[in-house]
């Protein structure tokens, strides 16, 4: 996950509490959205950003999840995300979310 | 009078030891001990960079559909057959680039080390290319560069553990003049510099009085504290390389930009202003190690370790060359929205549209050609695959194919990134060469340059950008053969 945008998320949740918080995100393939997923719940695994040994854990889902996809007019969510949701492994990603969530909830 | 695509070339120049004043190395190395250490640690050999297929794809030597099919990951299967010289330029070695930041320089403000400036200029002498670069008599002492290098008025050029020169401030006070700007500019019109001399050895005109004007895209700008993208780097890299009869201006839209210069030059031409433009795009210095945290955590080579550069020349019909089909130009305009599927609509499905063309009508198209290998590593996703599923899924969408058939679609009309992270350079462009010869050799009919600029990093909109270009076999050869 970016480092920029590590440091962003960081500075949101120190700033508006982390209860207050929910992730969405996009990236755009199972690897990344994962990635993204464990940055923000249980730290950078890469090790080389700004939420390394961070553990924020906020609540991450992915733009394509049905969670996410039923709490918006479907009518925008076919125009806006549609396509890429066409183009994207929408399965994949979510299965790779969802375990991160569930690993954190868990935990 | 229609517009052709008369040439592309392509250079690359392997700068490891300025992999530390890229923008991302400079603000990261000084915050972790020992993270300088590691950074050096992981750069390239010149040797191995050459032999990386990614690069050997960039200057010429293999066709992208070739790199599909070779094993990854690339860094671990250099290819044996390496080059220094391609069909479209050259991956020049660091130490030459020195010397041609030297001959870039007209204000004294690159200093190298006077033995080693003797055995460049020697060496730069012997280049096909390069034999009467001026401006690389003389030199410094090395205690003269030590003493600019201790008042901080200078960064060091080092080539490996030995420190051969300095680029100077070139004013105390203005930041738009300090070292690092004023070498992220001589980058970039050395290497646009390099890039406009395999142009123009490789095309005809070959004689640089021929050529009218010049438009760089290079990613950065240069100016002063008053106009700080106040230009024109076109007329200085064209001065270097003997344009003499040519003037130019920089075409500014973040990395859309190569393709705003190619449908201006095409204009330019088509209305009979110029008979020969020259597109120009220089490297960039920032970009280097742009997410060499990244590949240092994962014991892999800094892959942002060469600067990458672009000339394109486009001229009046010569019969031959592939046709710019100024008619179907496609722009994002103001009022578009911003998905991925608007975007596509309105720069890929409308340009075709008005030529009666569906998707499938093309044969290639080149889109962000950013090497995964690079941003992948960076957590990041494979940018070029990405943006084929979308067109994939549009055609999908408007029943040009099946479901099934979207996989097919990215190996069909896509290709892999191979381009160096490198600002605007990766923007479509690094295919223009590939796609001028297979037009030409008539393996393809037509292709569709496609970019997309993030304007809202400048903070002045929110807006992004999106401009594409279709090149299509030029209609007199057609004739010859039927």
């Amino acid at each position: 996950m970016d480092l920029e945008n590590q440091a962003r998320i960081k500075k949101l949740a120190e700033q508006y509490g982390r209860e207050n918080l929910i992730v969405v995100q996009g990236a755009g393939d199972a690897d990344s959205s994962e990635l993204v997923a464990e940055t923000v719940t249980t730290g950078d695994p890469s090790y080389a950003g700004p939420l390394t040994e961070v553990q924020l854990g906020l609540p991450v889902y992915h733009i394509l999840e049905p969670e996410v996809k039923q709490h918006v007019p479907s009518d925008i969510y076919d125009e806006q995300v549609g396509l890429m949701e066409l183009a994207l492994d929408a399965e994949a990603i979510a299965r790779a979310v969802r375990g991160i969530r569930d690993n954190a909830s868990a935990g | 009078m229609t517009a052709v695509l008369k040439g592309a070339s392509s250079i690359l120049a392997h700068t490891p030891d300025l992999v530390p004043l890229g923008s991302k190395p400079t603000r990261e190395i000084p915050r972790f001990e020992g993270l300088g250490e590691q950074c050096l640690a992981h750069l390239r050999s010149y040797r191995e960079a050459v032999a990386y297929p990614p690069n050997q794809v960039f200057i010429g030597n293999i066709r992208p559909d070739e790199l599909a099919e070779m094993k990854q990951p690339w860094w671990r299967n250099l290819t044996a057959d390496a080059f220094r010289e391609g069909p479209y330029g050259e991956i020049m070695p660091q130490d030459e680039f020195y010397g041609l930041l030297k001959a870039a320089d007209a204000f004294d403000l690159i200093w190298l080390e006077e033995g080693f400036q003797s055995q460049i200029a020697a060496k730069l002498r012997l280049h096909p290319l390069l034999g009467d670069l001026k401006g690389l008599g003389g030199g410094r002492t090395i205690a003269e560069i030590r003493d600019k290098l201790a008042r901080n008025e200078a960064l060091p050029l080092n080539l490996g553990c030995d420190l051969v020169g300095c680029v100077c401030q070139a004013h105390e006070e203005d930041e738009a003049l300090s070292a690092s700007v004023i070498l992220e500019g001589l980058s970039a019109k050395a290497s646009a510099f390099l890039a406009l001399r395999h142009l123009l050895a490789r095309v005809n005109p070959t004689d640089p009085r021929d050529i009218d004007y010049l438009l760089d895209f290079s990613e950065g700008a240069v100016g002063d504290r008053y106009q700080r993208g106040g230009g024109n780097i076109a007329k200085a890299i064209g001065e270097m390389a003997g344009c003499l009869n040519a003037t130019g201006a920089d075409v500014k839209a973040f990395c859309c930009a190569p393709t705003h210069a190619i449908a201006i030059a095409a204009a330019l031409v088509q209305a009979g202003t110029f008979d020969e433009v020259a597109l120009l795009g220089g490297g960039s210095l920032p970009k280097l190690g742009m997410k060499f945290q990244f590949h240092v955590k994962k014991d892999m080579p800094i892959l942002e370790d060469t600067l990458a550069a672009i000339a394109i020349l486009i001229g009046k019909d010569d019969g031959v060359s592939p046709v710019i089909r100024t008619d179907a130009i496609g722009v994002h305009p103001i009022c578009a929205g911003a998905s991925a599927k608007e975007i596509y609509e309105e720069v890929a499905v409308k340009p075709l549209n008005k030529l009666g063309k569906r998707i499938t009508d093309i044969d290639k198209y080149s889109t962000e050609l950013h090497n995964p290998e690079i941003t992948v590593a960076a957590g990041r996703p494979d940018t070029p695959l990405i943006n084929y599923r979308a067109l994939g899924a549009l055609a999908c969408l408007r029943g040009e194919i099946g479901k099934e058939a979207m996989g097919d679609f990215v190996r069909t009309y896509g290709m892999p990134g191979f381009s160096p992270t490198q600002g605007h350079i990766p923007a479509a462009i690094p295919f223009m060469g590939h796609a001028r010869d297979m037009i030409m050799a008539g393996r393809i009919e037509n292709t569709m340059f496609m970019a997309k600029g993030s304007l809202f990093l400048a903070r002045m909109t929110d807006l992004s950008d999106a401009v594409s270009v279709i090149i299509e076999r030029n209609p007199a050869t057609r004739k010859e053969v039927s």
